[in-house]
């Protein structure tokens, strides 16, 4: 058995922990950084549900080992509002369009969405059924979340984007979406 | 769910990832992408003393255009494998595989030598291999050597590595102009393993038919080439071909498994319909 000090840095923030090599890092942010938005359904990559962005990609939280984000940025669901709480326009999307019902999969929903939309700013419908086929929704059904990804699209095209600091005007038209 | 307690190691380059093997053998296992592996450590469905994580390791990731060849290193993840300019356009046959692949989230992470040497018989890459006739190149603390697919992959999950050998890179030859390919496959939901699924290569010149390569997926216990169709196919006009006769021809050999997925004559009509459909596709890119 190994145990490790890990550097990283997480929603911005550096972050030092000591991990066993076998913990992933789905458990290393919710255990040991308390950032519990990081949901685990499945626990063996079906689900979606623990979805994070490890510099930039979005992954499975619950496929990497912790120690194998050493020095690597990591964005998870509370790292994707603005630092004074307004919602980015997937999250502004899914409150409007009836994203959600219960929530259990909806941070992993929304950080794969986020990093989709990044990919395909202008999706059709097609693109985003295959977009959000990683993620499994055991409520509200499909249907308002294909809505949600194509608000979310329009938004963003229709709002100047600046993702490494969103200036106050940004984050307005955020939240008004 | 925990994996049973290992020892990590990450080497920073190949040489130390050799020694390491060499030193532990069965005791360790490679750790590559992880979206097969991990799973089956975290159900305890394997354990193993020590892990040797090769993602810290830049040397076995690269595309390269080598002579006839495309040599791409192991540690390539699948994401840049479907956007590789060169490989769309030297081998548009890796490209077509590489969409039914899990997920975007799981291609970030999956690697082509992971999904090589994991060996599943349902998975895209091995038969993309077995169909180019590709050369796998693998190091051990012996020396390294080069195998061809049907050298490689042995059976369900299992591929000629030794305990102390790893995949370094798979050198994909370049089929030239007059191809055209196309990859088929059936699953009931989008990105899940395939039901049955096919890989086709078609080489024509002044209308005839001079290559051709067809190889499945899901239809047996490793992906399977149609060899004695492809030499039949050799030498025929392009467009007089019947591609529903073939696709039934492609598939007259084989004896599909029988799972709760589909019966074993489901996966024989699933797979000649889809072999029906990559050849058109593949004639109709060629001519």
């Amino acid at each position: 058995m190994s145990e490790h000090i890990l550097h990283l840095t997480v929603n911005g923030e550096a972050q030092h922990v000591l991990v066993e090599g076998r913990k992933t890092l789905a458990d290393m942010l919710r255990d040991d950084l308390r950032l519990t938005g990081t949901h685990l359904g499945c626990e063996h990559g079906v689900c979606g549900a623990c979805t994070v962005l490890v510099d930039g990609a979005a992954v499975r939280s619950c496929l990497m080992f912790a120690v194998q984000a050493h020095g690597s940025q990591v964005t998870t669901i509370e790292g994707i509002a603005d630092a004074d709480g307004g919602l980015s326009a997937v999250q502004s999307a899914f409150r409007e369009c009836h994203g959600l019902q219960c929530g259990f999969c909806t941070p992993g929903f929304i950080v794969s969405i986020e990093s989709f939309l990044d990919a395909h700013p202008d999706p059709s419908d097609e693109d985003i059924r295959e977009g959000i086929s990683g993620n499994l929704c055991r409520c509200t059904g499909y249907q308002g979340i294909i809505k949600a990804v194509r608000l979310a699209a329009e938004t963003r095209a229709a709002t100047p984007q600046d993702m490494s600091a969103p200036d106050d005007a940004v984050s307005d038209a955020r939240v008004g979406a | 769910m925990k994996p049973a307690p290992f020892d990590y190691l990450a080497p920073t380059s190949l040489a130390d990832a050799v020694e390491a093997l060499g030193s532990y053998g069965a005791d360790a296992k490679v750790l590559a992408g992880g979206q097969s592996l991990v799973p089956v450590m975290a159900m305890r469905m394997s354990r193993f003393d020590h892990l040797i994580d090769l993602n810290r390791i830049p040397e076995l990731d690269f595309v390269r255009h080598e002579a006839a060849d495309v040599v791409i290193g192991a540690m390539t993840r699948e994401s840049r494998v479907g956007s590789d300019p060169t490989i769309a356009e030297n081998v548009p046959l890796l490209t077509d595989a590489t969409q039914y692949i899990g997920h975007f989230q799981i291609r970030n992470r999956g690697t082509l030598g992971g999904s090589l040497a994991h060996a599943d018989p349902a998975a895209e890459y091995p038969a993309v291999a077995m169909a180019l006739d590709a050369t796998m190149h693998l190091v051990g603390p012996d020396g390294s050597r080069s195998v061809s697919p049907e050298e490689f992959f042995l059976g369900p999950m299992t591929c000629c590595a030794e305990d102390e050998e790893l995949l370094h890179s798979v050198s994909f030859p370049v089929w030239g102009p007059g191809s055209g390919f196309s990859v088929q496959e059936f699953a009931r939901r989008a990105g899940d393993f395939a039901t049955a699924g096919v890989a086709v290569g078609i080489r024509v010149a002044d209308g005839v038919v001079d290559k051709a390569a067809i190889a499945f997926f899901g239809m047996a216990s490793a992906p399977v080439r149609a060899r004695e169709l492809e030499i039949e196919l050799v030498g025929q006009k392009a467009m007089d071909l019947d591609f529903q006769e073939v696709g039934n021809q492609a598939v007259a050999h084989l004896q599909p498994p029988d799972d709760i997925h589909a019966s074993s004559s489901l996966r024989r009509q699933i797979g000649a319909q889809l072999a029906s459909r990559a050849l058109s596709t593949a004639v109709k890119e060629a001519t």
